[in-house]
């Protein structure tokens, strides 16, 4: 896409300047500009400066933050450039919604709950004395809805915000943001909470609303994939600068500034290049589940138990010589006999069916990992994957159909688990903010499942504890520090490492990058990708990214509605996707 | 360890304020007049607090005499030290009842939380001092019973902070985590939740201190509390209050002394509630007033 050829611009900010009330610099000069019709992304990680600078062009600065130096200019359709900054509070407020519009990332919080949608947007009208008569009103509100692509009708307008779905939601909220037809709008993360099919439709109707009404548009994001949908020009920020700014063809094909290279090669690609540039690179582009089997095994030096891998041993052999194994939390058993084991499901879930009253999470599901595999298992909110992941982890509600730890049944709930059967299976949650006591040092909590699941003395729990925080690439050092003193990326590695201090057989990774900014997310799966080969570690890998599958499963199981809809090995699924919804899924995650 | 430095960090917040530094001037000014006054008393004045040192009523020494021709003033200073102790214990052991019962209750759920906090609702419709006028009057005025009696009746305030608190924590990850490690409840309860709703519990502290002084010194006005000869200021006001025109210090050292210490512990409460409210990590600091209200 090219940008419309103008020459006007309708926003320009100039040398912006934040600070935070303690004088510590949020924003250090930043200028852009839009021209009308143009979608300009702001792309940055967390904390870096892109919300306010986004915010700034509303005249709005977060509580705690200051306006030191700069100007935002606004032209809007009829009469002269407006400062936006420099306008009193009246006027400033009378731009906002009127001129310049604002969406914001979370539809569901924006929305009145206890106001039916046309209400909603008849109130930005009327706030705004946008038409002469309320029938004027009611029309604008009836083509708005249309434009947004949602129906029109009363029925529809009388409906209550809960009874719309999230990108409906998100929908309304543009529908009112477009309701004035302001000249300018700042769209904040608008598409982070959605699922990818509702994700296209809300960036299909945010692009032609601005080519339609020549409505410049800023678009706040750390998804860089979006920005290579719907993006005209991109500016790339950093600690508060811009390092970058060009055209999103240049931008993303050949960026010039070292972050911006960074940023792009840390996107997950569904044909697996770019990202995990290390890991990725090492891996042969396709692994077979034997061949995953035998990769775990060949770090430990026991890759003569490798050849014995394609002869399947019996099953009750492979049992004992895994409760043997568990018997000795100590050592890396699991990787031992990897190879052995290649064959034989390591995690074994059959008939899983679990309802929340008449509500049906999930609907007999089964699944198998293989020691040392990877399974990546896929859905969308709601689809009941973290539902199945925690049923594993015994922490979910009481269910029907059986969890087998290699062979042996699990118990529902984990304190009618055995100490070594809650060794093997180990957790890592979403979010590294939560999962983490602030209240304890890393180290306290990395103890945690050493200090209750094995009898170690500790002196061989500190030492384990320093060893595992050095598996996971974290300075043993971090350990006396408090979670909050440490980064996301940080924290994620030390919930890692958590996780693996016992020496588990399976690791559940339940959207364990989905917190974290694009860069971190690549480090992560990286961290993840060697771990598996250097352990040997079982991963039954949750997420709703697509896009990761080739760079950390082996096999993928894709998840829809309690049921699993598709499965088989990453290249199956994703070269010849044999269900409607995984072919729809792949159509509309954003590329490159 | 850790704890500490957390709550150091809301101790230093509130320390920022300026009503916590004039709350903890007033405070250490009465109980230091408290703690220090029965011994500094006899020596400042010449007099016990059971000597005769004049006539009734008469204006001799710093403050008069009393109706029996006590020395006023090294009854005052007497006086406050069995008060403060009994507040807080009383409210020690409030504080202490009300956090197991209102964490176990939030926690556990189910009808071990509809058992405790039904009950404590019960508890909670009786008036605090009649409930402790009831005890008083069956077993007998002794200062055991004043502490247990004025901690009991916190206990439900304190376990519904408390408990609103854990409910708050009670589903974050590293509460699932240490489930998932097999972690037995009570450890769960000491090492994972309670430093996360420290925040809300010092703010009852505080409040409850508040109260319990309140307490003991009606009680002893009313005759329940302690009981004469002792010298103590909520006794004083009732023996000294018929003279309140002829010699109002009987009645005014103690009702300041009490009104400042009231106003001082508000105050550092009050800070720290502000403090706590600003760290969103501790919880929903906001409760603890609601609940309290």
């Amino acid at each position: 896409m090219t940008a419309p050829a103008t020459l006007t611009h309708t926003l320009a900010a100039r040398d912006l300047r934040v600070d935070t009330v303690a004088g510590h610099p949020v924003l250090k000069g930043v200028s852009y500009e839009i021209a009308p019709g143009e979608v300009l992304a702001l792309v940055g990680e967390s904390g870096s400066g892109k919300t306010t600078a986004g915010l700034a062009a509303l005249g709005h600065f977060r509580r705690g933050l200051v306006h030191t130096g700069g100007t935002v200019s606004l032209q809007s359709d009829d009469g002269e450039p407006v400062s936006v900054l420099e306008v009193g509070d009246r006027e400033r407020r009378s731009l906002r919604g009127s001129t310049v519009a604002y969406i914001p990332q979370d539809p569901a919080a924006s929305l009145n709950p206890a106001l039916r949608i046309g209400r909603q947007i008849g109130e930005v009208l009327e706030t705004h004395g946008y038409g002469t008569s309320a029938a004027e009103r009611s029309a604008r509100i009836a083509e708005v809805l249309a434009e947004v692509g949602l129906p029109d009708d009363e029925s529809y307008q009388r409906r209550y915000p809960h009874e719309l779905s999230g990108g409906q939601q998100q929908r309304v909220g543009i529908a009112m943001a477009f309701a004035c037809r302001p000249s300018v709008v700042v769209l904040d993360e608008p598409t982070t909470g959605l699922d990818v099919t509702t994700q296209t439709l809300v960036l299909r109707t945010v692009a032609a609303l601005t080519t339609e009404h020549d409505t410049a548009a800023l678009y706040i994001t750390h998804d860089l994939a979006v920005v290579a949908t719907i993006a005209h020009r991109v500016a790339v920020l950093r600690h508060g600068e811009v390092v970058e700014c060009g055209s999103a063809e240049e931008v993303l094909r050949a960026p010039s500034h070292a972050y911006t290279r960074e940023l792009v090669t840390a996107v997950p690609h569904l044909d697996g290049t770019g990202a995990t540039s290390t890991s990725a690179a090492e891996r042969p582009e396709s692994v077979t589940p034997e061949s995953a089997g035998s990769n775990g095994a060949e770090p430990d030096g026991v890759g003569s138990n490798g050849a014995s891998a394609d002869t399947a041993e019996p099953d009750s052999a492979e049992a004992d010589s895994a409760d043997s194994n568990g018997t000795q939390p100590g050592d890396a058993a699991p990787a031992a006999t990897g190879g052995d084991r290649a064959r034989t499901p390591v995690l074994s879930v059959s008939g899983l069916s679990v309802s929340y009253g008449d509500h049906r999470v999930l609907h007999d599901v089964s699944l198998d990992v293989r020691a040392g595999e990877c399974l990546m298992l896929l859905g969308e909110s709601g689809s009941g994957k973290t539902t199945l992941s925690q049923c594993v982890a015994g922490l979910g509600e009481p269910h029907a159909g059986t969890v087998s730890l290699s062979g042996s049944p699990l118990a529902t709930s984990t304190q009618r688990r055995t100490a070594e059967q809650l060794r093997s299976v180990q957790y890592v949650f979403q979010s590294p903010y939560s999962s983490l006591n602030p209240r304890k040092t890393i180290a306290q909590s990395v103890e945690l499942p050493l200090r209750t699941l094995t009898d170690l003395d500790a002196t061989a729990r500190r030492a384990r504890v320093a060893e595992t925080l050095e598996r996971v690439r974290l300075d043993p050092a971090f350990g006396d520090r408090l979670p909050d003193e440490l980064s996301g990326g940080q924290r994620q590695r030390a919930a890692i490492a958590r996780a693996l201090v016992t020496t588990p057989e399976v690791l559940l990774c339940d959207e364990v990058t989905s917190a974290l900014d694009v860069s971190v997310q690549a480090t992560i799966v990286d961290l993840l990708c060697e771990l598996r080969r250097e352990l040997g570690t079982a991963m039954l890998f949750v997420t709703h990214n697509i896009a990761l599958a080739r760079h950390v499963a082996d096999r993928i199981a894709v998840l829809r509605g309690g049921e699993v809809v598709e499965s088989g090995t990453v290249d199956e699924v994703l070269g010849s996707p044999s269900h409607e919804y995984t072919r729809e899924l792949l159509a509309n995650t954003p590329r490159m | 360890m850790t704890a500490t430095t957390t709550q150091s960090t809301l101790l230093r917040r509130a320390w920022a304020l300026p009503q916590a530094k004039i709350g903890l001037a007033l405070t250490v000014v009465v109980v230091g007049v408290a703690v220090l006054g029965p011994w500094v008393g006899p020596w400042l004045t010449g007099h016990d607090t059971t000597s005769f040192a004049g006539k009734p009523f008469q204006s001799g020494g710093i403050a008069g005499t009393d109706g029996l021709g006590r020395d006023v003033f090294t009854r005052f200073l007497s006086g406050g030290l069995t008060l403060l102790i009994y507040a807080v214990l009383a409210t020690a052991l409030g504080l202490v009842l009300g956090a197991v019962l209102g964490m176990l209750a939030g926690y556990s759920g189910g009808w071990l939380d509809s058992l405790i906090m039904r009950g404590s609702d019960v508890l909670l419709s009786f008036p605090q001092l009649v409930f402790a006028l009831l005890a008083i009057a069956m077993i007998g005025p002794e200062g055991w019973l004043l502490v247990l009696v004025i901690g009991i009746t916190h206990a439900p305030r304190v376990a519904r902070v408390a408990r609103q608190a854990t409910v708050a924590v009670k589903d974050a990850d590293f509460i699932r985590a240490a489930r998932m490690y097999a972690m037995p409840r009570r450890r769960i309860l000491l090492r994972e939740v309670l430093p996360n709703i420290t925040g809300p519990l010092m703010v009852e502290l505080g409040l409850r201190l508040t109260y319990s002084i309140g307490y003991v010194a009606s009680l002893s006005f009313l005759g329940l509390g302690i009981q004469p000869p002792t010298a103590d200021w909520g006794l004083m006001i009732n023996e000294n209050r018929i003279a309140l025109v002829v010699e109002p210090w009987g009645v005014l050292l103690p009702v300041l002394a009490i009104a400042v210490l009231t106003v001082g512990t508000n105050l550092i409460t009050d800070s720290l509630a502000s403090a706590a409210a600003g760290t969103s990590q501790s919880g929903k600091p906001q409760t603890a007033k609601e609940a309290s209200a």
